[in-house]
């Protein structure tokens, strides 16, 4: 297979306009859902995969830029953030990978995977009542994804999982800065439901291939990879096509 | 939603203070101008709240650091002062104009919207960014010829900074070219706002006093119906002295 792979480079709104000679070659594939979804597991998983068959693989996701973790750690820390702040500052951090890292992957030929993009954010923002036409606005300046893979899980799966895993509830994941119920239990339930009705929302108008979290991982991990080989095989028939 | 409500955009949104921004190129004298509004207001015993561009501590450090990295791009360096912007406008813009004091701003959205695009970022996406901060009461446009504000800098200047001179855009290779050259878009960016925004136009090349007396002539204008909150509050507040 070859592993350079003719992918349209398009943006969801006004772009990066000051690169105007920008061509991406490799794919964007995007791995989406809450926290304890099993997200990066199969992040992992598809990107060992992925190298097995011989592609070179990126990987970005939130809060990983170089410009913007420490900002981000540090201000949730002290929990002082206004809500349009804290988009911004995610937005920010986005925006530092989209250009130092996914654009010039991507123009290498790599393949790259997303463990959470854009989605996660808006889902955050909009389950915080921020306006939805600003968002798509504001994330305008991100490339449109091949493949949008979601892990879907109920608000009580996750809630076992969290506490399986961690021993306790996270601050954030509970939405305690809302918060949306009279204890954090309360409010991680309703909060939960909140993103993934967002999420859902947003799946039907993004086109996300919606994955059940519940079975094993090596279950979810060979949906995954049925979709992401088949896409990536349409693709290398295409460009043999052409 | 009682939350769509609070982060419902900012164009059409009421308030009871009174916010003055004031905008231009560097070297137009506006901040001179903004510190003797500031005590004036002050003296008169008006509850005055101040802010400038660029001064939140939230990102301070990320701003500081990629800077000296020249680490920015035009989008990232919009966003970043968005942060700064909007962290500001959360915490010490938005409550005081809520609680009927007088907000003074030394550059507001328009800075951003002149800066971002002038480093070739789209005018309707910055727009968008900030579409969640309130029209100030005046937006005041310091308007000089480009000689005139590029001297006041550059006289005394032993250097100007990476991103000041806007050598980012890669206009010149010459810092003092490339700051001319940079500042020249800027200046055109607020110059096709000002209609717009219903700037207000102060003539920037005459004497500091001369500039204050028609600022101040506006700002009484301005302020004619305006109603401080009652004192009580403030005092317990410490808003004002």
């Amino acid at each position: 297979m070859s592993s350079v792979l003719p992918v349209r480079a398009r943006f969801y709104g006004c772009g990066l306009p000051y690169l105007d000679d920008l061509e991406p070659t490799g794919p964007l594939i995007v791995i989406e859902g809450s926290d304890c979804s099993g997200r990066s597991t199969q992040t992992q998983m598809l990107k060992e995969s992925l190298e097995a068959a011989g592609h070179a693989v990126l990987e970005m996701g939130i809060r990983r830029s170089d410009l913007m973790a420490k900002a981000i750690s540090a201000a949730k820390r002290g929990n002082l953030l206004g809500k349009t702040t804290l988009s911004l500052l995610y937005a920010t951090d986005l925006a530092d990978q989209l250009e130092n890292r996914l654009v010039p992957a991507m123009q290498a030929g790599f393949v790259v995977l997303a463990d959470r993009y854009i989605y996660t954010l808006m889902a955050r923002d909009l389950a915080r009542g921020a306006d939805l036409k600003w968002l798509k606005r504001l994330f305008g300046i991100a490339l449109e994804p091949d493949l949008i893979i979601f892990l879907d899980a109920e608000p009580e799966v996750l809630f076992h999982r969290t506490l399986a895993k961690y021993g306790e509830l996270n601050y954030w994941e509970s939405g305690m800065d809302l918060p949306m119920g009279s204890s954090m239990f309360e409010s991680f339930l309703k909060y939960q439901a909140s993103l993934r009705k967002h999420f859902h929302r947003l799946g039907d108008e993004y086109g996300f291939h919606m994955i059940d979290a519940t079975p094993s991982p090596k279950k979810i991990h060979k949906q995954i990879s049925a979709v992401v080989s088949g896409y990536l095989a349409e693709l290398t028939q295409q460009s043999a096509d052409r | 939603m009682a939350l769509k409500k609070i982060r419902g955009l900012g164009l059409n949104k009421k308030y009871p203070g009174r916010l003055i921004v004031v905008e231009g190129c560097d070297g137009s004298g506006k901040s001179t101008q903004l510190h003797l509004l500031r005590v004036w207001l002050q003296s008169q015993g008006y509850p005055v709240v101040y802010t400038e561009w660029n001064s939140s501590a939230i990102v301070k450090q990320a701003t500081r650091r990629a800077k000296r990295k020249e680490l920015l791009t035009p989008t990232t360096f919009s966003l970043i002062h968005a942060c700064d912007f909007a962290d500001r406008y959360e915490k010490v813009i938005l409550p005081p104009l809520h609680a009927g004091c007088i907000v003074l701003a030394d550059r507001y959205v328009y800075t951003a919207y002149a800066r971002d695009v002038a480093r070739g970022c789209d005018l309707p996406w910055v727009r968008n960014t900030y579409r969640f901060a309130v029209k100030p009461t005046i937006a005041f446009y310091f308007h000089a010829p480009l000689e005139v504000s590029i001297s006041r800098i550059l006289f005394g200047r032993p250097s100007l900074k990476y991103y000041e001179a806007g050598m980012d855009t890669g206009l010149s290779l010459d810092p003092v070219e490339s700051f001319k050259l940079f500042q020249g878009k800027i200046k055109e960016q607020y110059d096709s706002m000002a209609r717009n925004e219903q700037f207000v136009v102060i003539d920037a090349t005459r004497t500091i006093h001369e500039t204050w007396e028609e600022v101040q002539k506006v700002v009484l204008e301005k302020l004619a119906d305006y109603e401080p909150p009652s004192k009580q509050n403030l005092l317990s507040q410490g808003i004002v002295a």
